[in-house]
């Protein structure tokens, strides 16, 4: 196994007062300039695992490797973008994320802070509304200014934890594009949590799926193929798609709640889950059981 | 919109109070009629009050001369015992800032302490809970005994009433600060002083000044018991005075100074509440 920027080695959560663990045996690599999305129904641990991808939490087992470092506790290598945003209501927009940058540059003049803040608001369309308090601003503009405030720290990672889950769709349809541009510019690697099938093909290189908790684990990682310059507006004319697409769709649907008691879930590897690649259809897959690959083939039919 | 409706309820106001004024000159109207009986006319000659006629219940004018008596002159100082009522309510004002500023001392670093440790808060409750109810002036003979001094008394019982509201509402806006944005502040590696000034402290802001709020407007109801019974000066003491002169028209006029002073504590620390309070 080649080493990861990032490696994740038998991540396992028991809550405090329960007997069985959230998920356990948990192992995904990540490497850099990769964007990965995980996918799983809630109550799967992702907001968990990314928590303690954050170090804000603790796992009951198992280790996360960044960069040949163990994660202990957090740290400013790993920014965070937060479900709601979590912007200080009492500072300026400018000031939220000077607070991050003078974080990380404690030495820097108010000056260069201010400067460098105002480069990654503008990065993100907020140029305009620097001086604005929080509360003045539509929620999209927020969760731009969370965006802001993570990449002004310039992280080795990015974590993001449904960071659209409570826009409207036009909203979030713009805000996408504009990660999309600025991760593609910037080769940021990212691990972000998602509902959204279509954000997760948009935006990921690979999708972690994960089975139903407790003892959620990761069934499959799903390589999206499609070239990596799509776009929204363009993305469904690829074939890809359609057939990436179903295999999500039908994961959360059908395969996630049933999947501890399957044939699939026998053969499981928690070391090495199956990595697909559905967009591909004829490629044969090396490292895919028979019984993968005859359930693709069925799916492919059908679809 | 508001304007209207502002200019209405002046008016309004005016009318219930021009109303009150009308039933007080009634009543004390009928009253004084009702004093002149023999017995109490000869009392009053006895009292040595008799061309005053002051022993009925004070009609409004006479009222409104005390207000104009001391209002127009109100930082004279004829001795220990007749001084103007800005000075009077100086003094009481002078110990409810020393009383209160000294809780603030004492409350707000404890109050962040109690709200950031689970386990100082459990430690420190019993005590909270037991001494919060104690009424202030049951605190008085301790505070003259141990204090020695009735002044520093006054004070001492200003700083035990101003605490608690203070502590609590310290301790509880700490303790209730969002997750979130201590996890920013985690992920951000924050200093732990940068935390408390820059994170905690403005996000508990309108608690904590909520809990000044309480404690000064408790602050200012105790200083005339207090004064009452320990002052020398003051606007306390200055009630009590009045009434052992049996000058009720004096008394009435201190009574609604005292309320204009506590109304007036109180709006400034609405100010400060409005200035501390973010919108979400």
């Amino acid at each position: 196994m080649t080493q990861h920027f990032l490696s994740v080695e038998g991540l396992k959560k028991v809550y405090p007062g329960t007997l069985t663990p959230i998920f356990e045996n948990i192992h995904f690599g990540i490497d850099k300039g990769e964007f990965v999305c995980i996918i799983g129904h809630s109550g799967c641990g992702k907001t968990t695992i990314l928590n303690i991808l954050a170090g804000l939490e603790e796992s009951s087992d198992g280790v996360v490797i960044m960069d040949g470092r163990e994660v202990a506790g957090p740290s400013l290598d790993r920014g965070v973008v937060f479900q709601n945003h979590a912007l200080m209501p009492w500072m300026s927009v400018l000031a939220n994320v000077a607070f991050a940058v003078k974080s990380k540059w404690p030495d820097w003049s108010k000056a260069k802070i201010a400067e460098h803040s105002t480069h990654y608001l503008e990065m993100v369309g907020l140029g305009q509304a620097i001086h604005k308090k929080p509360a003045e601003l539509s929620g999209g503009m927020k969760q731009r200014v969370g965006i802001a405030r993570a990449f002004a720290i310039e992280p080795k990672m990015l974590l993001l934890d449904e960071p659209f889950g409570a826009l409207d769709a036009l909203t979030r349809g713009t805000i996408q594009d504009e990660l999309l541009k600025i991760v593609q510019a910037t080769r940021q690697t990212v691990f972000m949590i998602t509902h959204d099938v279509d954000e997760a093909i948009l935006l990921a290189d690979k999708v972690i799926l994960m089975s139903n908790g407790p003892l959620a684990k990761i069934v499959e990682i799903v390589e999206i193929t499609m070239p990596r310059d799509r776009t929204r507006a363009e993305m469904h004319h690829d074939p890809q798609f359609y057939r990436i697409r179903n295999h999500l769709v039908d994961f959360l649907v059908n395969r996630s709640k049933d999947y501890a008691g399957s044939d699939a879930a026998v053969l499981h590897d928690a070391k090495h889950p199956p990595v697909v690649r559905p967009g591909l259809l004829k490629e044969t897959e090396p490292e895919m059981t028979t019984f993968r690959q005859l359930r693709q083939f069925k799916q492919a039919v059908n679809h | 919109m508001f304007k209207p409706q502002g200019f209405q309820a002046a008016l309004i106001s005016l009318l219930l109070f021009l109303l009150f004024l009308g039933m007080w000159s009634l009543a004390t109207f009928t009253r004084e009629q009702a004093t002149l009986s023999s017995v109490d006319a000869e009392y009053t000659v006895l009292m040595g009050k008799g061309a005053e006629k002051s022993s009925g219940f004070p009609t409004p004018s006479k009222v409104g001369e005390a207000f104009i008596t001391y209002l127009s002159d109100p930082f004279y100082d004829n001795g220990p015992n007749d001084k103007g009522i800005g000075i009077q309510l100086a003094h009481s004002l002078g110990r409810v800032a020393l009383g209160f500023l000294l809780a603030v001392i004492v409350a707000l670093p404890l109050g962040f302490a109690i709200g950031m440790s689970p386990l100082l808060l459990q430690a420190f409750n019993p005590f909270i809970q037991i001494l919060k109810p104690i009424s202030p002036l049951a605190w008085m003979p301790i505070a003259l005994y141990s204090l020695k001094d009735s002044d520093v008394s006054g004070i001492f019982v200003i700083f035990i009433c101003s605490l608690w509201p203070m502590l609590i509402n310290t301790a509880f806006g700490v303790a209730s600060v969002r997750k979130d944005w201590i996890n920013v502040a985690r992920t951000l590696e924050v200093s732990p002083l940068r935390k408390a000034f820059q994170v905690i402290l403005p996000a508990a802001a309108p608690t904590i000044l909520t809990g000044m709020r309480i404690s000064m407007g408790i602050a200012w109801l105790v200083i005339v018991a207090a004064e009452m019974l320990v002052g020398s000066i003051g606007i306390g003491y200055f009630v009590w005075n009045e009434w052992n002169n049996l000058a009720l028209h004096n008394v009435i006029f201190a009574v609604v100074m005292i309320g204009f002073v506590g109304m007036i504590l109180d709006q400034i620390f609405g100010v400060l509440q409005k200035f501390v309070t973010y919108r979400e």
